[in-house]
């Protein structure tokens, strides 16, 4: 793979990210008309004190002068400060990020594995009940709506039936450390990470049948069969990797997507994340951290896109000239 | 088939909301007595929220929003995304790239914070989330008309048309639109479910229009006023499951039409 394809690539996503920079400045601007009376609504404020709080906000100069303050702040990683608490918004934003990647990243892995091995089945024993079963299945839950199925996940195993912790992260009760504090966050880790997979399993299980449906198809396979290979390793070592490709993509581009999807789902299970930060947010609406936010997840998709782009052209030779 | 037959259900049901409930039911303020949080076995056949409001109602009125929003969403996509896909594989070269690098970046985007951030500016209304949800979406549809023209444009009856004299306009109408009707038609089926279900979370996460019931406000509203903890399934179970047979209903009619359209699929989709 030249270096030339990868720098083409990096730089490509690199004009997106500013794009969406950009893009988000004007975006609010639509918005904000007025931050210093947003800000300070229900304050009386002389004419002279609002001067000076305009000016503090770099508010008194021209949209291109703002703009420019807003490209060097965000090039800094000064992303503004929160409505509801006046926190840093970069700080806010990383103190939650761990919780949310820790969700989303063992929610993807599973739901991928998963829905891949289902669509192995499903795809291998085609038009067999197996099959029936699994793609109505998997049908089903892409259907669903993911809060959903938290909703009903929560009720019945947290609720009704006290397995699992309702909400948070930890038990705000106690003070363990280490490993019990790990054990306990898993607990709480549970439901949730059971709905974000359930919920997106039916993607990787369909395009994986699919995928291997196709590949099945193909001469080298027919040889193979003639060769006298036995199906189970026709199966694993020749259709299942060829196949994999479009899955692999998939699952690079949905850990960034997957990310800004959780809003919803974090919110049921109150999970001190990202996705929570965003819900609160919009009570107020909090704009300086809709805008960081936005911008945190736009550059972690456009960053997982590229991921997926660059091991797409790895593993498939026949990419790269394209 | 199965996905049929539950469509028109819900259509039915959409359209003949105001014969079957009365929608006093559905006044935020309690001018009824009913009991505030009854069971189906209680009241009703859906029982009560907690301002006594009865569910089966707002189930049925809000079937009608959450419909009109997914194929109104739908529309709106389909409509800018054709326009593109045909522009952009029709006339190729640079205005064709440009187009294209256009689709890419809002393909990047990701849907749901660009969908709440428009939502949020442009504030709650019907109006607004259908168009922030057709906004979002149409970047998918446009991608795979694109590839359908690209491949149409280099048939022979559209070089034999142009060596006539034929305009751009004319070829675009007469020749390639409708080769690429059925695929705008399968793509449309299989877009709304995710209008549907972009709906319903907006409008979970508060930004749907407050005086109108949809699907997604049931949700938020039994969230909010902590239908989990009191264990109150009948109010968040019956609009999940309204969200989720439509979605699949359509799923399950896109697929077919993509069978019929294309007969090699039929073994992919077994």
């Amino acid at each position: 793979m030249s270096a030339r394809l990868v720098a083409g690539k990096v730089l490509g996503s690199l004009a997106t990210l500013l794009f969406v920079v950009c893009f988000n400045f004007f975006l609010f601007r639509v918005v904000e008309t007025d931050p210093v009376a947003n800000l300070f609504r229900g304050h009386q404020l002389s004419k002279a004190q609002r001067d000076e709080l305009t000016r503090q906000f770099g508010l008194d100069k021209s949209t291109g002068g703002q703009f420019v303050a807003y490209l060097e702040q965000t090039a800094t990683f000064n992303l503004g400060r929160s409505y509801t608490n006046n926190q840093p918004v970069a700080s806010e934003i990383r103190e939650k990020a761990g919780a949310t990647i820790a969700l989303v990243g063992i929610s993807a892995v599973l739901s991928a594995v998963l829905g891949t091995l289902l669509g192995i089945a499903a795809a291998w024993r085609r038009r067999t009940k197996t099959d029936y079963s699994i793609t109505g299945f998997t049908m089903g839950t892409y259907s669903m709506p993911d809060f959903w199925l938290g909703m009903l996940l929560l009720t019945l195993f947290a609720v009704v039936l006290g397995w699992f912790p309702v909400g948070g992260i930890v038990d705000p009760a106690s003070d363990a450390t280490g490993f019990a504090k790990l054990l306990d966050q898993a607990q709480h880790m549970f439901l949730p990470a059971l709905t974000l997979t359930v919920a997106y399993l039916g993607e990787y299980a369909i395009v994986m049948r699919s995928s291997l449906l196709d590949t099945m198809r193909e001469d080298y396979l027919v040889l193979a069969r003639a060769k006298g290979l036995r199906d189970v390793l026709v199966r694993n070592r020749h259709a299942v990797p060829n196949a994999l490709l479009p899955v692999v993509s998939l699952l690079a581009i949905n850990f960034g997507l997957v990310l800004a999807g959780a809003i919803a789902v974090e919110a049921i299970f109150s999970w001190p994340g990202l996705g929570l930060a965003t819900y609160e947010a919009l009570k107020g609406p909090d704009l300086p951290m809709l805008q960081g936010l936005f911008l945190v997840f736009s550059a972690s998709v456009i960053l997982f896109n590229l991921i997926a782009d660059l091991l797409y052209a790895y593993l498939d030779p026949r990419v790269r000239t394209a | 088939m199965v996905g049929l037959a539950i469509l028109v259900a819900a259509v039915a049901m959409a359209l003949a909301a105001p014969l079957l409930a009365d929608d006093a039911g559905l006044r935020a303020i309690n001018t009824t007595e009913n009991p505030a949080w009854a069971s189906p076995s209680e009241f009703g056949p859906l029982g009560t929220d907690s301002l006594g409001r009865d569910v089966m109602t707002q189930f049925i009125w809000g079937a009608r929003i959450s419909l009109l929003v997914g194929l109104a969403a739908t529309l709106l996509a389909i409509l800018i995304g054709s326009i593109v896909g045909i522009a952009a594989g029709f006339f190729g070269g640079r205005f064709g790239g440009l187009l294209m690098r256009l689709t890419e970046w809002f393909l990047v985007i990701p849907f749901l914070p660009l969908a709440v951030v428009l939502a949020a500016i442009l504030g709650p209304s019907v109006e607004n989330i259908i168009l922030v949800i057709g906004i979002t979406s149409w970047p998918f549809p446009a991608r795979l008309i694109r590839a359908q023209v690209l491949t149409l444009k280099e048939r022979d009856y559209v070089d034999r048309s142009r060596a006539l004299g034929a305009s751009n306009w004319h070829l675009m109408t007469r020749h390639i639109l409708p080769n690429v009707a059925p695929l705008i038609l399968a793509t449309t089926t299989l877009t709304v479910p995710i209008a549907i279900l972009s709906e319903a979370t907006l409008s979970f996460l508060g930004l749907g229009d407050p005086t109108n019931i949809s699907w997604g406000r049931m949700l938020d509203d039994a969230f909010e006023t902590g239908a989990i903890t009191l264990e109150a399934w009948w109010y968040f179970v019956p609009p999940g499951l309204g969200v989720m047979l439509v979605a699949l209903a359509f799923t399950l009619c896109g697929t077919a039409l993509e069978e019929i359209l294309d007969p090699r699929l039929r073994d992919t989709h077994g």
